[in-house]
């Protein structure tokens, strides 16, 4: 009996029956699903971490205090826990420590698309890449007593599709594992010059051991179709190959790419004509083929014809082999591809170009719709992060100078604002920071202290909407809950920045323009560095959810003048000429009625008692 | 490898295109298929454009549909119908609402929502079964299960017994939602049945 998983259940799942017992997350997509399905399992502590440093530092302290943990991440989020994973690959493991990274090739919801292959490679740690959800399930288990059997962390690398999509699993059950004794072991994993230097040596030898592994590892294997063709290809890429070339060709399939199985690569392409690297983005596997040298006398083409940009899919693959394929045309194969069923990958009519665009954009009701109304209209650099409000640069506010990284917005915005001081240009006249509640908790609170440290006059604006709501309303210790959903101690970010130093913290309501007006006006008149909190409920959030009365348009005193668009509302639409407000999708913020300059957007139930 | 049949879900934001997709994956998997369904989340909630693909057949490999690959689409608004309709295969049709939703640029001003979409679709030759299922919806006593109203015209195009559907339905939807949604299944499917 097998269910549809996605990959990211699977991984949680495969975690769950290798006897996991602590996992700890930042959410960030596409990997946020991992943990929240966790979560979902008896005899596991699931934790938010505040970062994904924070977090794979816990996962390595609970590895080396004896439980099989996992940590999960996006891609990005590997960068800023990328110290503790270099650390992880010296020190060790007790328990089984298995790391996901959830890569996202063409940048589906991320400022990048980098390829978190070569962690593995400066690392130094084994790499698993699941095909789909089965392998997801399996690679993870496995990858725990790879763990310990190697003494390393191992990282698990999926992609957006893999993470999020969904293929048939057949489940196994849960084995619970042994804890080791707990030694102090100084010469181990206390990292300084004198332990590091022969642990470097360890590490090296650990590669040698695991690349010997990786020669016969059940997850790498030769599929013989027509040896015409040799693929070498690992994660998703594999299903597009199979998909387009089928029986066609031949597949070495690595679900551990790294170390890179040498002698079974050379084994492989010792039997077929010509060899095709077929992988996503960089090229990663291609460069350990072609380190093999001159021992490989055949033919090698990989990122010469396969996209290094974006996501792969099918026709991609199909049009980038087209001229290895015309060549090959020849061959007598058991050819069962798509392309051999005759699938035409080129002919596809044009996109219409006459539809209209559709970005995402502000809810209504969103918190973040009142605070760029007011940015849009000064003169300053807004200073981005990461979250829902990055929106704010789209039109028609376009409010927004930079996005950088998670938390970013303050450190950029205070060297930003030093520029302002050093050159005093006429325009921008100030630097003001914009950051959501749970980025601040991440990796904000530090730029912040830089800020009050070296007095720079930062205006740093925390769009405070009681959630982490852009990965889907993941709890932070700003909300109250932790993932399980038990009460915890909720930060207080006044008290946070009071804390840090600030003198000038404001609280205010984001749905009432004039009072965050006010107080932007002031923290511009203050020459040292302030903080606002905008503290208002994401709009999606159930729990804190206010019912207030939706607005109307009164036609009869509505001047036309179209201003209320401006707050880019989905209630908001114009029909026969007249503005309209769907009273359906309206939450009666009220926002859109305060960029009104005649009155004449009120609340229904104030329209009728007027009429009355 | 066998052929396999590759259907498209297409909406904005919070249509409920995902939980659509869901509830024909699950059929698929119960009819003994093998199936990939591939969905991008993130900012699936904020009124973006959203896509999910559905692949089945007897060995399914790719985890999504390319341009010109589609035997299916179901549109959950008729600009996003518009939109993906390169995607469809020759002799491939779309199932769509007639629901129309304007998008950022359109409800700032700047564009116009394009009044034309049905007839330039039919002129460029594409098989289009117009629906008005936000209207069915409405009559249900909600709008929002539009996206089953869409699933039930959309199942009388594939080999499958209502029943297989109404356990899909009942395995995927939580009890509570479960009667109007069998109701909103049963009124789409009519249409198409006819």
């Amino acid at each position: 009996m097998k269910t549809l998983m996605s990959g990211n259940e699977a991984i949680a799942r495969g975690a769950w029956e290798a006897g996991v017992r602590f996992a700890s997350a930042y959410p960030g997509t596409p990997s946020t699903e991992i943990l929240e399905n966790m979560a979902r399992y008896p005899k596991v502590q699931s934790r938010w971490s505040v970062n994904e440093k924070t977090a794979l530092e816990s996962a390595l302290g609970a590895s080396l205090g004896g439980v099989r943990t996992l940590c999960a991440m996006k891609h990005v989020g590997l960068n800023v826990a990328a110290d503790p994973l270099f650390s992880s690959s010296y020190t060790g493991v007790s328990a089984g420590l298995v790391i996901v990274t959830a890569d996202d090739p063409g940048c589906h919801s991320s400022q990048n698309e980098q390829d978190n292959r070569y962690y593995a490679r400066a690392a130094k740690l084994p790499l698993l890449e699941p095909s789909d959800s089965q392998e997801a399930l399996d690679f993870t288990r496995r990858a725990f007593a790879l763990s310990e059997e190697y003494d390393t962390p191992v990282l698990l690398r999926v992609t957006t599709r893999i993470a999020h999509g969904k293929s048939p699993v057949a489940v196994g059950i849960r084995a619970e594992a042994t804890a080791p004794n707990y030694e102090r072991t100084l010469a181990k994993r206390v990292l300084v010059p004198a332990v590091a230097r022969p642990r470097h040596t360890a590490v090296e030898e650990r590669l040698v051991r695991l690349q010997t592994y990786a020669e016969s590892s059940p997850m790498n294997r030769i599929e013989w179709g027509s040896r015409r063709l040799g693929v070498i290809t690992s994660g998703v890429a594999y299903q597009y190959a199979r998909e387009v070339l089928g029986d066609a060709a031949s597949y070495l399939k690595l679900g551990m790419a790294f170390p890179f199985p040498e002698a079974l690569a050379r084994n492989f392409i010792a039997q077929v004509e010509q060899v095709i690297v077929i992988e996503e983005l960089d090229p990663f596997l291609e460069e350990a083929v072609r380190s093999l040298g001159t021992v490989v006398k055949r033919p090698i083409e990989g990122k010469s014809l396969i996209p290094r940009l974006g996501e792969l899919d099918s026709r991609t693959v199909a049009l980038a082999l087209a001229p290895v394929l015309a060549a090959a045309s020849d061959s007598t194969g058991a050819a069962t591809g798509a392309l051999a069923l005759g699938h035409d990958y080129a002919a596809v009519p044009d996109p219409d170009d006459q539809v209209t665009g559709r970005p995402p954009m502000f809810c209504a009701g969103c918190p973040h719709r009142g605070v760029f109304c007011e940015l849009a209209r000064l003169p300053v650099m807004v200073s981005g992060d990461i979250g829902c409000y990055t929106l704010g640069a789209l039109p028609p506010f376009s409010a927004m100078d930079t996005c950088i990284d998670m938390g970013a917005s303050i450190a950029a915005g205070l060297g930003f604002q030093t520029a302002l001081d050093i050159l005093g240009p006429d325009k921008p006249t100030r630097t003001i920071a914009v950051i959501g509640d749970s980025t601040f908790f991440h990796s904000g609170m530090t730029g912040l202290l830089d800020a009050v440290y070296n007095d720079i006059g930062l205006i740093t604006i925390i769009l405070d909407n009681r959630i982490t709501a852009m990965t889907g309303h993941q709890e932070n210790p700003g909300s109250g809950f932790t993932l399980s959903g038990s009460p915890a101690r909720e930060a207080q970010l006044a008290d946070v920045a009071r804390a840090l130093g600030i003198e000038m913290v404001r609280t205010v309501d984001p749905f009432n323009l004039s009072e965050v007006r006010e107080a932007i006006e002031a923290a511009m008149s203050n020459p040292g560095p302030s903080v606002i909190i905008a503290r208002g409920p994401c709009a999606l959030l159930k729990r804190l959810q206010v019912k207030r009365p939706a607005y109307a348009v009164d036609q009869e005193t509505c001047r036309k003048c179209r201003a209320c668009l401006r707050a880019a509302c989905p209630a908001l639409y114009v029909e026969d000429g007249n503005v309209q407000i769907d009273a359906d999708v309206c939450l009666g913020c009220g926002v859109c009625s305060q960029v009104c300059q005649f009155d004449s957007i009120r609340p229904i139930r104030a329209a009728e008692d007027g009429e009355m | 490898m066998s052929e396999t049949t590759n259907m498209m879900l297409v909406g904005v934001g919070g249509q409920g295109t995902i939980l659509a997709s869901r509830v024909a994956a699950q059929l698929l998997l119960d009819a003994g298929f093998d199936v990939k369904m591939s969905e991008v989340h993130g900012m699936a909630q904020r009124g973006g454009s959203v896509t999910t693909h559905v692949r089945y057949g007897e060995r399914v490999a790719a985890p999504t549909i390319s341009p010109g690959q589609a035997d299916f689409i179901l549109a959950f608004e008729c600009m996003e119908a518009a939109r993906y309709a390169h995607f469809l295969k020759d002799g491939g049709a779309i199932v769509a609402n007639t629901r129309r939703i304007p998008s950022l640029p359109i409800l700032i001003g700047r564009e116009a929502y394009p009044d034309d979409i049905p007839e330039r679709m039919s002129a460029r030759g594409i098989d289009v079964r117009w629906l008005d299922a936000s209207g069915i919806a409405t009559g249900l006593g909600n709008t929002r299960v539009e996206n089953i109203v869409m699933l039930g015209a959309f199942s009388s195009v594939l080999p499958f017994q209502e029943d297989a559907w109404r356990q899909a339905l009942g395995a995927v939807i939580p009890a509570k939602h479960l009667e109007l949604n069998l109701a909103a299944f049963a009124a789409g499917r009519e249409l198409t049945q006819r």
